[in-house]
């Protein structure tokens, strides 16, 4: 492989990393915190991609469309975990997959009332559109620049928030021991709740940002779903520095699997989660 | 005034029916030593008043606020602080995590206790910010405990088992660390095994037989009736 072939696949592995970090890491924080299998973040995603279809028809512009998909997601997840996921916290994990994968048909369902069943794309943004000429023939499009480091951004953001911020500590805390955090005057449900659709809302973002790259269309959450449980058990259940690691091992394992073994692509991924796992059962970041 | 004041309370864990009319009141200010043998149900009556097991029948008031069956932390946000049998730090948070995480202000937004008021109080956390909670030993987890539960700038403190397990002397410093926390005006409720340990600092005390109040009076008039302590307490 020559030179500008390495780096381009490198940023591609970054990229599709970093994106599927930002998907997964709701999904184990709701995982890791409350204790909840939770089927339907991989619908997040899809949800997130046709806001970004529709709300850009809307609003003609991409970044209003993701200005508003945020905050529309943040208020589904806040209603989402009020209305059925607080219910679900001390059921097992049978109803737990029972109800999310029931909102999985019902969110296809009403996607499919309210859009259709039809590929869509989206278009990016204008100034993002260009590409960054490498050699005479080859080129790194902007936007996938753009996308690794918004996602660069929210990644160190996260680290700040959880690391460093009183409001970190306390969903720390509350993850070791909800009782005695409650007992010292902390809203846990609250708190919880506001993760969830920080989770949701990470998701969703992530369709909106990948729209315009890998196309909208039904069925795009139940990929996502599964390589974001590849991340979690990797990772660690409920490490979000373990679901950073193990997803950007993911991206550069995917990409380069596509390139040097075409015929075993689909296989790479979990065969590196096997060899993981046989090493660490508990995942990079998990205490077993 | 009544800080807190509970009223007839029965409390059950399952069809187990623990409390059986218990009242139990703490003035402001005031230290009450809370006396009983081993499952007399001490534990359950102070997390009834905190709310982690809510009462079947009966009323819980902190100063004129019904607070029956209020979940733990709005009873906590009332200024009342407690520090759990087995201390319950978070081992995955620093010491200074641990205490920083829980500061606010008390009712009537008092911030007397800050992060530099406890590691004053206790110097031996001072050195130790850095370390994870699960690395301290069980004295300094023990002060680890009350000085996460000061930084709420609580008006009640209430220590259960606080000196369970310790060795004489590090018991003795936790003793001393009472007091002074006596001396600033909060009130406090104690359980512990060490009985005259605790009348010495109490105002008052309450003795529970099988969920039931069989005394409640001074720390003089608990001495003054030997056997008083010898039927309920087996001293
Ligand atoms: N979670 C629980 N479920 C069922 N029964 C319980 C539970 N916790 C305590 N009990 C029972 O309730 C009774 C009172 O227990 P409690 O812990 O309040 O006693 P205690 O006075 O604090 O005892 P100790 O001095 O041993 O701490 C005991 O008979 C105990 O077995
Ligand atoms: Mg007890």
């Amino acid at each position: 492989m020559d030179p500008v072939t390495f780096l381009i696949q490198s940023l591609n592995g970054l990229q599709y990393g970093l994106l599927l970090f930002l998907v997964a890491s709701g999904l184990t924080l709701v995982f890791g915190i409350m204790g909840v299998v939770n089927l339907a973040h991989g619908s997040f995603y899809m949800i997130g991609a046709y806001l970004a279809f529709s709300l850009s028809a809307l609003t003609g512009s991409f970044f209003g469309a993701v200005a508003l998909g945020i905050v529309l997601s943040v208020v589904f997840g806040l209603l989402l975990e009020w209305a059925l996921f607080s219910r679900l916290y001390h059921r097992d994990h049978l109803d737990q997959v029972l109800l999310t994968y029931g909102l999985i048909l019902i969110f296809e369902e009403l996607r499919s009332l309210a859009v259709g069943d039809d590929v869509h794309s989206v278009a990016m943004p204008d100034f993002l559109s260009a590409s960054i000429p490498l050699t005479d023939t080859l080129s790194y499009p902007v936007y996938r620049l753009f996308m690794s480091g918004i996602c660069i951004v929210l990644a160190m953001s996260m680290y700040v928030v959880i690391q460093r911020t009183r409001l970190g500590m306390r969903i720390r805390a509350g993850t070791s021991n909800r009782e005695m955090a409650q007992g010292l005057g902390i809203d846990i449900r609250l708190l919880f709740r506001f993760v969830f659709a920080f989770g949701v809302a990470l998701a969703a973002l992530g369709g909106m940002l990948a729209a315009p790259v890998s196309s909208v269309f039904p069925g795009m959450g139940s990929q996502v779903l599964i390589l974001c449980f590849v991340v979690v058990v990797i990772g660690g259940i409920g490490s979000v520095w373990g679901a950073l690691l193990a997803a950007l091992l993911i991206g550069f394992t995917d990409t380069f699997g596509k390139v040097l073994f075409p015929d075993y692509a689909g296989l790479s991924v979990y065969v590196l989660m096997a060899a993981i796992l046989l090493w660490r059962p508990a995942g990079l970041f998990g205490r077993a | 005034m009544n800080l807190l004041e509970a009223r007839g309370l029965h409390t059950y864990y399952g069809a187990s029916h623990i409390l059986r009319g218990v009242d139990f009141t703490v003035r402001a200010g005031e230290t009450v030593g809370l006396m009983g043998r081993n499952g007399m149900g001490k534990t359950t009556l102070i997390r009834s008043l905190l709310g982690f097991v809510p009462p079947r029948r009966g009323e819980v008031k902190v100063r004129d606020d019904t607070m029956t069956g209020a979940p733990p932390h709005r009873i906590a946000q009332c200024g009342i602080a407690g520090v759990p049998e087995g201390r319950g730090i978070f081992p995955n948070l620093s010491v200074r995590e641990n205490l920083v995480m829980a500061a606010r202000a008390g009712v009537g937004g008092r911030r007397d206790w800050t992060l530099a008021r406890v590691l004053d109080t206790f110097p031996r956390l001072g050195e130790r910010l850095a370390h994870g909670g699960a690395q301290l030993s069980g004295g300094e987890q023990q002060m680890l405990t009350i000085g996460r539960a000061l930084m709420t700038n609580p008006d009640l403190l209430v220590l259960d088992e606080a000196t369970e397990g310790l060795a004489p002397k590090i018991a003795a410093d936790i003793w001393g660390i009472v007091r002074r926390i006596r001396d600033t005006g909060i009130a406090t409720v104690l359980v512990d095994k060490n009985h005259a340990a605790v009348t010495a600092v109490s105002d008052r005390n309450v003795i529970l037989v099988k969920g039931e109040v069989v005394f409640d009076g001074s720390s003089a008039a608990l001495h003054a009736d030997p056997a008083l302590l010898h039927r309920h307490l087996g001293v």
